[in-house]
């Protein structure tokens, strides 16, 4: 089985989809010639030509709109917004149209098409390179939300992504593109070269929007992750000697509700961690949900291990980032209450 | 201690306020005939006059005079006197039915009729629109039945959006008619990027974009002159100037100076200014700027310069912000009395013919108006099913939209 890195993954699922639908285009800034600033992009442009493969001005709001333009003529455009953190000037286009458009029109306009971008921290990239963003878009009815966790999923998501019928918005954390993070950054990182999902079949394939997928079986309690956190949950899981069950939730809208609250009602406990600041983030509909459909099952409160409700620092980067040791306290902390 | 004066802030202020003389002296509006048309391959730095300039082909005896004149037939002329008086019909009938009761709300388009109708019959089969909420004269003189209009305008049974939009933002996808967004500006770069959609896939069609003149100040207009700059899309961009925003002058978005076509030359885009009240010199223009298009050349930049005679909608009262009857001393007059002098001036009309017609054109719309209401109005009648407002939001309704519609009770 060929081994690739979270960015060769995504490249080669553009890479397929691209060559299974001439509709498919890929564009934003420096995704042409230059193949992307992540390299995500590289050789596409020199393989299906600049009319399918292009740069653009920087302006988000304007690769946003032109691309629910294209959506509306007919064409499945993936387009890249360098980081997470530079959406907001997109965001009027993202949640006031192609969330919309096939609502508003009753289904003679859609927005069949994919915004992708770099999400999260863990990199020394202060406030404006390793915001997560992702209650912003899962608060809009509309749009489906995906944050992959590894090479094998991120390619067969994003296909899934480009095959779908409404928008999506796909965050991918730069953190994970070379090789697996779980928050130990005075330890060396393995490359995906020497891990299993590193593991990314040549060809077509797909992972299904809204299915969750258990990484570590367990009994004690149930952690509900998505994209770095789930490594930082598993190395986490095993330092506090906690029998966590692991849920990379893979897609957040829509959820697999039945996967987390199989596992809850099984474990009788729940934790919830993302990178994202606390404060209305994605793990409070998470931890309502779960308060919702497995009250009589909780033995404990459902607890939250996330960002601090700061904006992302710069030089405090291992004291913001939620690090194997917050969340095996709080793994602990779980288990006695 | 500095020697320097305090710094003054400067608030741009329309020149007359209620209670004052409406004046539009200091709008200069040039001989009708007098500006030149160039051929559509032309660079725009070629044309930076016409960007300052208006191009008019009705003159003050009625006459259709200069280059740009000559394109219509009789009956193409009277097909779109017809249209305008269709749209003005409609609107009266709506503004009254919202006063009624039967709609929350509307938009009319009193002294803007010949934009949108003589725009629409430059475009060819297959060409889109990204309109905003006041070019309805698209689907008008597109040959879209009326009652569809007025069953959207309703949220009755037959709404063919199914209740879940706002009155007048119409989605006629098969008559080249753009969903309508509540959000300004955002449908003109995405008139652009479907534009360029158009040219990945070496089509034919092409695209028009609209806005007005406040929603220029849009962060959307910027990135759509510099898209379809960039990518040389087959695009009409135009913008409707009818010296209003609700309450806002044009000063407040233009910024005091130039011209609103003159924003184009700065991307290279060739910019025509219009008499927006003048159905030929619009149609003409927008033939123009469509073959432009069509040919591979490009965008072209088009303002309309109009005057928005009604108020802005039907929870609008511009008698709070402007004289009363600056609308009367308009200097581009009214665009239905323009083409009608006209085609009397032809001999193809006469006043009679004219009153006649007014008369036709409102039995029509009454008989429209009858049998849209025969499927409900918004507070009575039948009307769409609250199981419709779940669905759609997706391709496939997810499971949480299920969970949400049996809780409604669906």
């Amino acid at each position: 089985m060929p081994r690739r890195t979270m960015v060769e993954a995504i490249r080669d699922a553009m890479d397929v989809a691209m060559a299974r639908d001439d509709n498919v285009v890929v564009f934003g800034e420096d995704v042409g010639y230059f193949g992307g600033v992540f390299r995500a992009t590289a050789g596409l442009q020199q393989k299906y030509g600049s009319s399918r493969c292009f740069d653009a001005p920087i302006n988000e709001s304007g690769i946003v709109g032109a691309a629910v333009g294209m959506a509306a003529y007919g064409l499945r455009p993936c387009v890249e917004i360098q980081f997470a953190d530079y959406v907001y000037p997109a965001y009027d286009q993202i949640v006031s149209e192609a969330a919309r458009l096939r609502y508003r029109s009753n289904g003679q306009f859609t927005a069949p098409m994919v915004v992708r971008m770099p999400t999260g921290g863990g990199i020394f990239g202060g406030q404006t390179h390793s915001q997560s963003p992702e209650a912003l878009f899962t608060h809009v009815c509309g749009l489906k939300t995906v944050v992959p966790s590894n090479p094998y999923d991120a390619k067969g998501l994003l296909i899934t992504a480009i095959e779908d019928d409404d928008p999506v918005i796909f965050l991918e954390p730069k953190r994970l593109y070379n090789g697996p993070f779980d928050g130990h950054h005075d330890r060396p990182v393995t490359p995906w070269s020497k891990h299993p999902q590193g593991e990314v079949p040549d060809g077509h394939y797909t992972v299904p929007l809204g299915k969750a997928v258990i990484r570590r079986e367990g009994s004690a309690v149930t952690v509900l992750a998505y994209g770095t956190m789930v490594f930082v949950a598993q190395a986490a899981a095993e330092e506090a000697g906690v029998d966590a069950e692991i849920i990379d939730l893979r897609t957040l809208l829509p959820l697999d509700l039945e996967a987390i609250t199989t596992s809850v009602r099984k474990t009788g406990r729940c934790v919830v961690v993302h990178e994202a600041t606390l404060t209305s983030g994605f793990g409070a509909e998470l931890a309502s949900l779960v308060q919702e459909h497995c009250f009589y099952h909780l033995e404990a409160p459902v607890m939250r291990v996330t960002g601090w409700d700061t904006p992302y620092p710069h030089a405090q980067e291992w004291d913001y980032f939620p690090g194997p040791d917050r969340i095996g306290r709080t793994l602990k902390a779980v288990m006695e209450a | 201690m500095s020697d320097r004066q305090p710094l003054s802030f400067h608030v741009p202020e329309p020149a007359v306020r209620p209670g004052g003389t409406p004046d539009f002296s200091h709008v200069s509006i040039p001989r009708a005939g007098s500006v030149r048309r160039p051929p559509v391959d032309v660079k725009a730095e070629d044309i930076r006059d016409l960007a300052y300039s208006i191009i008019r082909v009705l003159n003050r005896e009625s006459e259709a005079v200069g280059e740009w004149a000559g394109l219509l037939t009789d009956s193409e002329l009277l097909e779109g006197l017809r249209h305008m008086m269709s749209l003005r019909a409609f609107d009266a009938r709506m503004v009254m039915g919202q006063r009624q009761g039967k709609t929350s709300f509307y938009m009319q388009h009193m002294g803007e009729e010949a934009v949108s109708c003589a725009f629409r019959k430059a475009l060819e089969p297959g060409d889109m629109n990204f309109p905003t909420y006041r070019q309805a004269g698209l689907l008008i003189a597109g040959g879209y039945p009326m009652v569809e209009m007025m069953n959207q305008i309703y949220s009755n049974e037959n709404d063919p959006l199914k209740g879940r939009q706002l009155p007048v933002l119409y989605s006629v996808r098969d008559h080249g008619f753009f969903t309508v967004s509540g959000n300004l500006a955002t449908q003109f770069i995405q008139a652009v990027g479907w534009a360029m959609a158009s040219a990945i896939k070496r089509d034919t069609k092409i695209a028009a974009a609209w806005i007005g003149d406040g929603s220029t100040a849009e962060s959307d207009f910027h990135a759509g002159l510099v898209f379809a700059s960039t990518y040389k899309a087959p695009v009409v961009l135009n913008i409707v100037n009818n010296q209003w925003a609700i309450s806002t002058f044009q000063g407040i978005a233009r910024g005091g100076s130039g011209t609103f076509a003159a924003r184009g030359l700065g991307f290279g885009i060739p910019a025509l200014r219009v008499d927006g009240n003048d159905y030929l010199a619009v149609h003409a223009v927008a033939k123009w700027a469509v073959e432009r298009a069509h040919r591979g050349l490009g965008p072209t930049l088009i303002e309309y310069v109009t005057y928005r005679v009604g108020a802005h909608s039907t929870s609008d009262d511009p008698s709070a912000y402007r004289p009363k009857t600056e609308s009367d001393v308009w200097p581009l007059g009214d665009p239905v009395i323009r083409l009608k002098d006209h085609l009397i001036a032809r001999g193809a009309w006469s006043e009679d013919r004219h009153k006649q017609r007014e008369a036709e054109v409102m039995a029509e719309v009454i008989a429209a108006q009858k049998e849209a209401e025969s499927h409900g109005t918004l507070h009575s009648g039948p009307h769409p099913s609250a199981r419709d407002m779940f669905e759609g939001v997706y391709a496939e309704m997810p499971p949480h939209l299920r969970r949400q519609r049996q809780q409604a009770g669906y």
